[in-house]
């Protein structure tokens, strides 16, 4: 595992300490987790979901939702009735 | 007091919710300091919802939880009562909603006496990952009450509130309820709303009931199972009065010892204990049947791969937008990884990069799917069982509480502490942890019955028979 790239994906710095560390502790629970490979699964499906459900839907009606203000109460910065982040365009 | 003898004791006349509450608060007082069970008491409002309850008692109000408080796990949604999943980036967390299950609780009448200590995001089984203290078990303040639900576990072993709520991915209910002489059941995978619950592994993650006795589980399900339309997942099904098949007769109903679970790695004296209850069964009528659950062993393996998987992506909504820690970068990018930095714990940063992995392009059908499909083998081992058995039952644990630090700096060992507990999830199917003896350090043992698909009755049923006949339940920790 190249855990800088996985580090970029997963939009989480690490220090340095913890690289060497999780390399150290992660690539002993990849090994355990390859005894999987003593199982064929050729021809199995992969179960996402436990029970037998397929699609749910409802009808597309108006409904109720949180006020505005109540859903952006929480944001770290904010102005008016959008979040606030850095600039994204240069 | 359980729900039963409270209600009881409200109804005739004998303590009025607000002295059973001051009871408890005073309870709390005196024990959290060692306990750490609680991230936040709600000493203050409780006082409040109590009199609510009283006037409405006063009204002729007859609600099942009519002014009995109750703790709920710190990863439960209550509407404007800060909800931290006993993580920095939450820590000033305030729902703007409620979870279905506590809106449930309140129009039974509940008092919340207070928010739960877990593993930082429900990760972990110690309840030692949290960044507001660790919670230690009531049995031996120097052990681990297990965890992802250790806070919860410990307050009503501990007798700090009346019940509680957990959620349970891989065993947060059943191995701290074993740890710490309580009961804990996790429903079938559909049967409570998750709604509100802040989501770990969404394929894997259910709430229940954390009590003292099977009858207040019962009465617990009762009141929070069900459809929920915020909740797709959740089962359009009917629900049963779970209470009203307590005390039924186990008299011919087959239990399957599957044979993987008495092997190497299993303490004697959790065996010795788990052996003897199923001998108390048979003689309760019970039939035993050795059975084979032969995929036991890849569980684990299967668990950390899909529910880290499932967390990467659940957990990539802490990005310091829109709402919880925002760490200032010098653009979006060094936001999110400086935010994400400095709010997340070790464990949840490990997971985060794990599951990461495992659904990076390239690796994908080597990890997830592979994990996937060895999840539906495990599915038909317990299909293939249940044409022959009624109930499983197993040890909830392969050994009783341990020390505090003893696994801290070896995640693998942490993960293998939930062995037993994990295939329970991956199938689906419902488990329940009782008290069935203790060790001769005087640390309880659990006795794990797991049941076919919304056939929660069959295995209280089991569990209350069980119960009846034994006296673990009674025995109170030293504190």
């Amino acid at each position: 595992m190249n855990i800088d790239d996985v580090s970029l994906l997963s939009r989480l710095k690490l220090s340095d300490t913890e690289k060497e560390l999780f390399a150290g502790q992660l690539s002993k629970i990849i090994e355990y987790t390859e005894k999987l490979n003593e199982l064929d699964t050729s021809g199995v499906e992969p179960t996402a979901h436990i029970l037998p459900m397929n699609n749910v839907f409802r009808e597309d009606k108006l409904r109720n939702s949180l006020p505005p203000d109540k859903a952006l109460n929480n944001a770290p910065d904010r102005e008016g009735f959008f979040y606030k982040v850095p600039k994204i365009i240069e | 007091m359980t729900i039963e003898e409270s209600k009881g004791a409200i109804d005739k006349g004998d303590i009025t919710p607000s002295d059973l509450t001051n009871d408890l608060l005073q309870r709390i007082s005196g024990v959290e300091e060692k306990l750490r069970a609680f991230v936040t008491v709600n000493s203050e409002e409780a006082l409040i919802q109590v009199k609510m309850a009283e006037e409405r008692l006063k009204k002729g109000g007859k609600q099942a939880l009519q002014g009995i408080p109750i703790a709920v796990k710190d990863n439960i949604c209550t509407e404007g009562f800060r909800t931290t999943c006993s993580s920095k980036i939450l820590e000033n967390f305030v729902p703007p909603y409620e979870s279905t299950v506590t809106r449930k609780l309140k129009e039974s009448g509940y008092i919340l006496i207070g928010k739960t200590n877990l593993d930082e995001f429900a990760m972990g089984s110690s309840t030692e990952n949290s960044a507001f203290g660790h919670t230690r078990n009531p049995w031996d303040i120097s052990r681990v009450p297990g965890g992802s639900s250790g806070g919860s576990a410990a307050a009503v072993a501990a007798d700090m509130c009346i019940a509680a709520l957990g959620s349970d991915t891989g065993g947060s209910i059943r191995q701290p309820a074993a740890f710490c002489g309580v009961v804990g059941l996790k429903p079938t995978y559909g049967r409570v709303s998750r709604y509100g619950l802040v989501a770990f592994a969404s394929s894997l993650d259910q709430i229940g009931p954390i009590t003292k006795t099977v009858k207040d589980s019962a009465i617990l399900l009762n009141i929070i199972s069900g459809h929920d339309p915020y909740d797709s997942t959740s089962a359009n099904l009917p629900v049963p009065d779970y209470t009203s098949v307590l005390g039924e007769s186990i008299k011919g109903i087959k239990i399957g010892i599957p044979k993987e679970f008495f092997a190497k790695g299993l303490d004697s004296e959790v065996e010795d204990s788990v052996k003897k209850a199923v001998k108390e069964l048979e003689s309760l009528g019970a039939l035993p049947v050795e059975i084979s659950l032969p995929h036991t062993e890849y569980a684990v393996a299967v668990y950390y791969i899909l529910a880290t998987s499932e967390a990467s992506s659940n957990l990539a909504r802490y990005d310091g937008v829109k709402y919880g820690l925002r760490v200032e970068g010098k653009d979006l990018l060094d936001m999110y990884m400086k935010t994400r930095e400095a709010g997340l714990g070790a464990e949840v940063k490990r997971r985060i990069i794990l599951g990461t992995y495992a659904l990076s392009s390239g690796y994908y059908d080597a990890f997830y799917k592979k994990a996937q499909q060895v999840r539906t083998l495990i599915k038909q081992d317990f299909d293939k069982a249940f044409e022959k058995v009624d109930a499983i039952v197993t040890p909830t644990t392969p050994t009783p509480a341990f020390k505090a630090g003893e696994k801290t700096n070896d995640p693998l060992q942490m993960y293998l502490a939930d062995i037993f507990t994990i295939s329970v999830n991956l199938a689906g199917v419902p488990g329940i942890s009782i008290p069935c003896g203790f060790t001769s350090n005087n640390l309880p043992v659990g006795l794990q019955i797991i049941g076919k698909q919304f056939d929660e009755e069959m295995i209280l049923k089991i569990s209350y028979a069980y119960e009846q006949s034994t006296n673990w339940h009674k025995k109170k920790p030293p504190l």
